[in-house]
């Protein structure tokens, strides 16, 4: 008999996948009281937040956007590489490497930003409060995504057309990461851009 | 080979992915919690005995109720059946192996034995003042207490009980064995599932927002503080949105256990099956539609207030066709008075009189008068103890002989379930009355003419104690003097009934097949 909880691989797949869509859900309220504040804060200080958002460094913010975007689209071909036993190990390295390069420029961002946020007092105060706190939670989350991706890279060997959940699972957390940006990114950077 | 006899060095108890040792490793922790906040509530009991606050000073008072109400709650109430009684019997009961992630669940009880590390760390250094919802801004700017010790405990825990809770509902939908159809799963299992997805998308929020009350702590930029700009309506909304569903992590798993002892203390199938597995998704859902119920007075929109107060007598609609399902099971039945259903007839005595007064706290202008009065004291503990604890005792009891493979003694048993149904009512009926009679929740002394009220409560926390601490003794005991316990010795039709008590390590000899529903009880002529 075995001594496996599951009946069969595919069980196993299956359980990974859907383990991983519950943990995404658990994501997401983990996120929504920073947004819900977002909402309440902004509501309150308009005028605030639209000054704040045009400190930001738009340019580098879009940059980021664009390669967190390609970072999705390299972490899908790795999961397709991994479903067809192709070459798995490229698109991982090429995540990781877009990865890294999201969380050097936003690193960048915050020492620029942080004497403006330091002196900042009132509404702007809070803008640069939850802006430090939503991209920070949002940073550590991309971190330790580049350490799963690294660390996929590193057992690349192991994963076949019979055998690839980890890929896929991590590829879902890897798109939610990106997903949480999409909606920061016109949070904090494109508030009334179009009169700026 | 039992999974008990399957390594006796501590290190197999700690490095074990076995769902039913992480269950005894989680009874042992929670039980240490439960007396820790026992402790703390005698104190109080013992200063609430005279008038004049004499025993403690009124500082320490407020730190005996903060740390009464933190550990109970998060170290005791929400782990306590879920990661328990769920974490051994769900497997068992769905014909699995194991969780579905094993190595997960161990994990979890690390986190939360780190939280409460944490939180008996604040202790130590001198406790926490805020009470257990740390409501801002006293618990942001005022407070001189160690309230980021304790909230990092809190955040820490809360994420042992969301891996719980996704270990769970992962297990259940995935790891039933063949024949076991959703409508065939017994109702412990449905109250369990449902109680997680409360587990996975709640705790989140809590831990979020009392990260923000740290950071806020921390840098004096104001979300919540209305003196730094921010609201504190925020605060209550984004707690209470977790708090109020957390009442049913305690309660829902607690009526999964009365709807297993009750059928088979009855012989009777439970009536209504399907109609109990709806009840128990209806509260789990509605549950998170409620929380305003808690801001009546607190300044939020008087529309708000109504809508929030409609959407809680909704609440009594699954609540009531749960306890008039239990009632009907009885009708007919034959029926044995054995501890466990002694608790479990306690419970739904108990839960009943707790939910209907939760309707006079929902009823907006009677809520304005009891509000943080003593009402408000005992309505909760009516659930939270009243059913909660009692249901949990009641499940220990009945799954004792699966869990140590022992017969407890069954008269001390029922000696000490009628001991804690009347230690408990002399307790806390009590502090109905002198909620309804304007007394305040949360100081240290009181005006003369509630002291005879307030000695009762105070007698009555007292029997309650030995009814709490006899378990303790007679459980302990029979681990080693207990008579050895067959596969089934309440003739029950569960399918973690049908391994060997303590069951093997990977549960079944053979993956059972399952043909019928669950309660195939027949009365006795």
């Amino acid at each position: 008999m075995t001594t496996s909880q599951f009946g069969s691989a595919l069980e196993r797949r299956e359980a990974s996948l859907f383990g991983m869509w519950a943990f995404l859900a658990t994501e997401l309220m983990f996120f929504g009281p920073l947004f819900f504040g977002y909402v309440h804060a902004r509501l309150a200080q308009h005028d605030a937040f639209v000054s704040g958002s045009h400190h930001m460094h738009i340019a580098l913010g879009t940059l980021n956007t664009a390669i967190l975007m390609t970072s999705s689209l390299t972490m899908a071909l790795a999961v397709r590489a991994a479903q067809r036993s192709g070459p798995t190990r490229i698109w991982l390295a090429l995540t990781a490497l877009f990865g890294l390069a999201f969380l050097g420029i936003k690193a960048s961002e915050w020492v620029m930003e942080f004497g403006e946020a330091a002196r900042a007092a009132g509404g702007e105060a809070r803008f640069y409060f939850l802006y430090y706190a939503m991209t920070g939670l949002h940073a550590v989350h991309l971190t330790i995504g580049v350490g799963v991706v690294a660390w996929l890279w590193l057992y690349a060997k192991r994963f076949s057309a019979e055998y690839h959940a980890p890929v896929e699972v991590s590829g879902l957390y890897w798109h939610f990461i990106d997903v949480v940006w999409v909606f920061l990114y016109p949070m904090f950077y494109l508030l009334e851009r179009y009169n700026a | 080979m039992s999974y008990l006899t399957e390594g006796y060095t501590l290190r197999s108890w700690l490095t074990t992915h076995d769902h039913k040792r992480i269950a005894v490793l989680y009874m042992v922790a929670i039980t240490a919690f439960f007396f820790l906040g026992g402790a703390a509530a005698a104190l109080m009991r013992l200063e609430l005995a005279t008038p004049a606050g004499d025993v403690v000073s009124a500082e320490t008072y407020n730190k005996l109720f903060t740390v009464h109400g933190v550990v109970m709650v998060w170290f005791f109430l929400i782990p306590s059946i879920p990661s328990v009684l769920g974490n051994f019997l769900v497997p068992l009961m769905i014909g699995a192996r194991d969780m579905a992630f094993p190595r997960l669940n161990l994990a979890s009880w690390y986190i939360y034995a780190l939280g409460g590390l944490f939180t008996v760390a604040a202790l130590v250094a001198g406790g926490v003042d805020t009470g257990w919802t740390f409501y801002t801004p006293y618990s942001t700017t005022f407070s001189d207490t160690n309230v980021i010790l304790v909230i990092v405990g809190v955040f820490v825990t809360g994420f042992s009980s969301i891996l719980t809770g996704l270990n769970i509902v992962v297990t259940v939908h995935k790891l039933r064995a063949p024949g076991l159809t959703w409508f065939r799963l017994p109702l412990f299992v449905w109250a369990n599932y449902a109680t997680s997805l409360i587990l996975l998308l709640a705790t989140p929020v809590l831990a979020m927002t009392l990260a923000l009350v740290a950071l806020e702590r921390l840098f004096h930029v104001g979300i919540f503080d209305p003196a730094l700009g921010g609201d504190p309506l925020l605060f209550q909304h984004l707690f209470w949105f977790y708090s109020h569903p957390a009442v049913y992590i305690m309660v829902l798993p607690a009526m999964g256990v009365a709807s297993e002892i009750i059928p088979c203390f009855a012989r009777r199938p439970v009536f209504g099956y399907r109609f109990m597995a709806y009840a128990i998704l209806g509260i789990a859902s509605i549950g998170f539609l409620v929380w305003g119920h808690h801001m009546f007075v607190s300044g939020q929109s008087m529309y708000a207030g109504m809508v929030f107060s409609m959407l809680s007598f909704l609440v009594a609609i699954p609540s009531a066709i749960k306890v008039f399902n239990w009632t009907a099971t009885l009708y007919k039945g034959s029926i044995v008075f054995g501890a466990p259903m002694l608790y479990a007839l306690g419970f739904v005595g108990l839960f009943t009189i707790g939910g209907l007064t939760g309707l006079f706290l929902a009823s907006l202008a009677l809520d304005v008068h009891l509000t943080d009065t003593y009402f408000v004291i005992a309505h909760f503990h009516y659930i939270m103890v009243g059913g909660s604890v009692m249901a949990y005792l009641g499940g220990i009891h009945f799954w004792w002989p699966k869990i140590s493979g022992r017969m407890y003694p069954e008269t001390l048993g029922r000696i000490a379930a009628l001991t804690i149904f009347f230690g408990f009512n002399l307790t806390f009926f009590p502090q109905y009355l002198l909620g309804w009679l304007g007394m305040p929740r949360r100081y240290h002394e009181y005006p003369p003419e509630f002291q005879l009220l307030n000695l009762f409560s105070s007698a009555g926390a007292a029997v309650l104690a030995i009814g709490y601490l006899l378990p303790l003794a007679y459980l302990a005991w029979s681990l080693f003097f207990g008579k050895r316990a067959s596969s089934n010795p309440w003739g029950a039709s569960g399918l973690e009934w049908q391994t060997p008590s303590p069951p093997p390590q990977h549960n079944f000899e053979r993956e059972p097949r399952v043909e019928r529903g669950p309660y195939d009880y027949q009365p006795v002529r």
